[in-house]
């Protein structure tokens, strides 16, 4: 077990690079205006 | 021990945010997305070695030392041993000091596949609200509704549009929707026949301030699983002073009881806008700094879902941000943040959405890197059926993209197809070197023109105020698995 460094969420975001791209995924959207559903506030749907 | 020959070409700064919140020393790992919680000296050995590159020095154990020591730390060789050692593991494990991604860019068909859009039904409204981006409804424009045959048009064309994509997004937008109420009942039931018949699925939305939202209106939202978006400031005194009548009296006490009512129709409501959802969004302004305390209102109100978000202004508002706000704000954010675990330990749950963050169940880089789609992806339609790369847009003649009524609404204008297609991350020069660049894909692309007049420049103040929420959206993250493990 570490002493200095806690892991609390493992990913490996980069990979997804060449996996993702589906394009199943809500629209989102980064205005104010319609809940600012920002792509970074989204859940992957596959 | 920490190879450290690998920082000769790898920054820290564009790829791993280490920072303080709370009682928390923090690391993100920007292209692997992990998240890590660091003691003060490993923090502070991370520091030093981004330190150490802001002066393009070579990083070196010595060099780390000297930093720290001109901090008035105490070093313990022992101590920055074991730190090194555990920091090393981590970048052998591919959790922190990430290799950066590769640059893949999003590959789009040449025709665009448009899955989603937004019907304007109605551009007038029963508000006047004051920072309204939409000229209170007009977009600049007469105010007029949208008839029965461009709204049909509008479901042929994405259903046409959308090519293999199984399911279709259909947003009832306006100015106030609801003073089209007749159309949206007759768009859903023509959307849902004609889906049915080219084996789509339609997934309705409607954005409404909420003052018709009577008891009829809810029963066909609901019987329909329509999700829904709703205005709502927070406060009375600022809800009312934004969100006015057209003879200047406040609406709140109008729509807040008839919010409050829809809202409890759906307790089980997605935090993520899944399924069938609600949401109550207001914006915050100069005028309401502590706009945590207008979430908090909300969430008193039994409110589960809230979104509140920051104007967009022109500076000569007087409403807009003005220099200095911006740390009454990210204290705003900080108070929400400990408010919102304080309530979920007390059973008092709500969600705030900039506060919710999936990290490892999130999006794919390619979602990232391209961001919300506009002017390919998703389109917006004004009554009159011309067609514009998002709701923001809608009116500015330069970003039109053509028309339902042209003779292939199809083809769409090809200059402005592209010119969105190529905003994506990489191609903002500020948000290459950002370290919020994964979560937050480049921003707005209609607040980035409005401010620099450019889909490639981006808002700053918003790049601020998007870096804040997603540090506190970290920290919750964190705090909740610490309990959930504890």
């Amino acid at each position: 077990m570490a002493k200095h460094i806690q892991t609390i969420v493992k990913a490996n975001l980069s990979s997804t690079a060449k996996t993702g791209g589906c394009g199943k995924c809500q629209t989102s959207c980064q205005s104010a205006c319609k809940t600012s559903c920002t792509v970074g506030n989204q859940v992957c749907v596959k | 021990m920490l190879n450290l020959v690998y920082f000769k070409d790898y920054s820290i700064k564009k790829n791993v945010h280490s920072y303080r919140q709370g009682d928390l020393f923090i690391a993100h790992d920007v292209n692997s997305g992990s998240l890590h919680v660091l003691d003060e000296g490993a923090y502070d050995v991370i520091k030093a070695i981004e330190k150490l590159q802001e002066m393009l020095e070579t990083v070196t154990t010595e060099g780390i030392c000297q930093i720290l020591r001109q901090a008035g730390k105490t070093v313990i060789a022992e101590e920055l041993s074991e730190i090194l050692d555990e920091l090393e593991e981590l970048r052998k494990e591919g959790t922190l000091f990430s290799a950066e991604a590769e640059n893949v860019l999003p590959m789009y068909p040449e025709k665009p596949i448009v899955k989603a859009i937004c019907l304007h039904v109605a551009h007038d409204c029963n508000l006047r609200c004051e920072y309204c981006f939409a000229g209170t409804g007009a977009f600049g424009g007469s105010r007029t509704m949208m008839d029965v045959e461009t709204g049909k048009k509008g479901i042929d064309f994405v259903i046409e549009s959308s090519g293999h994509r199984d399911h279709c997004e259909v947003d009832f937008f306006g100015g106030e929707p609801l003073l089209n109420f007749g159309l949206i009942k007759s768009l859903v039931e023509y959307g849902r026949k004609a889906g049915k018949a080219h084996g789509k699925t339609i997934k309705f939305t409607l954005t409404t301030n909420g003052v018709l939202l009577n008891d009829r209106i809810q029963e066909f939202l609901e019987q329909e699983e329509i999700s829904v978006v709703l205005s709502l400031d927070g406060r009375p005194e600022v809800h009312d002073r934004m969100r006015p009548y057209a003879d200047g009296r406040g609406s709140y006490a109008k729509v807040t009881p008839l919010i409050k009512q829809f809202a409890a129709k759906r307790p089980e409501s997605s935090p993520y806008a899944q399924g069938t959802y609600y949401y109550v969004r207001g914006t915050y302004t100069h005028f309401n700094l502590d706009f945590d305390r207008d979430v908090l209102h909300m969430a008193d109100l039994g409110i589960k879902q809230i979104s509140v978000e920051p104007v967009v202004a022109s500076p000569k508002d007087a409403y807009a941000f003005q220099e200095g706000d911006l740390e009454k704000i990210h204290e705003a954010y900080d108070r929400l943040g400990e408010e919102l675990l304080l309530r979920r330990a007390q059973d008092r749950d709500f969600n705030f959405f900039h506060f919710n963050i999936a990290l490892d169940q999130g999006p794919c880089m390619i979602k990232r890197l391209s961001g919300c789609g506009a002017g390919h992806e998703y389109v917006a339609i004004s009554p009159e059926g011309d067609l514009y790369p998002c709701h923001q847009f809608v009116g500015q003649e330069a970003y039109k993209l053509g028309s339902l009524y042209d003779e292939n609404p199809h083809q769409l204008k090809d200059e402005v197809v592209k010119s969105f297609r190529s905003a994506h991350v990489y191609s903002k020069p500020l948000c290459r070197e950002c370290w919020a660049r994964f979560a937050c894909s480049g921003g707005c692309h209609a607040a980035n023109v409005s401010f620099t007049q450019s889909l490639t420049d981006v808002y700053t103040l918003g790049c601020e105020l998007q870096k804040k929420r997603l540090e506190v959206a970290f920290y919750i993250k964190i705090k909740e698995i610490q309990q959930d493990l504890m």
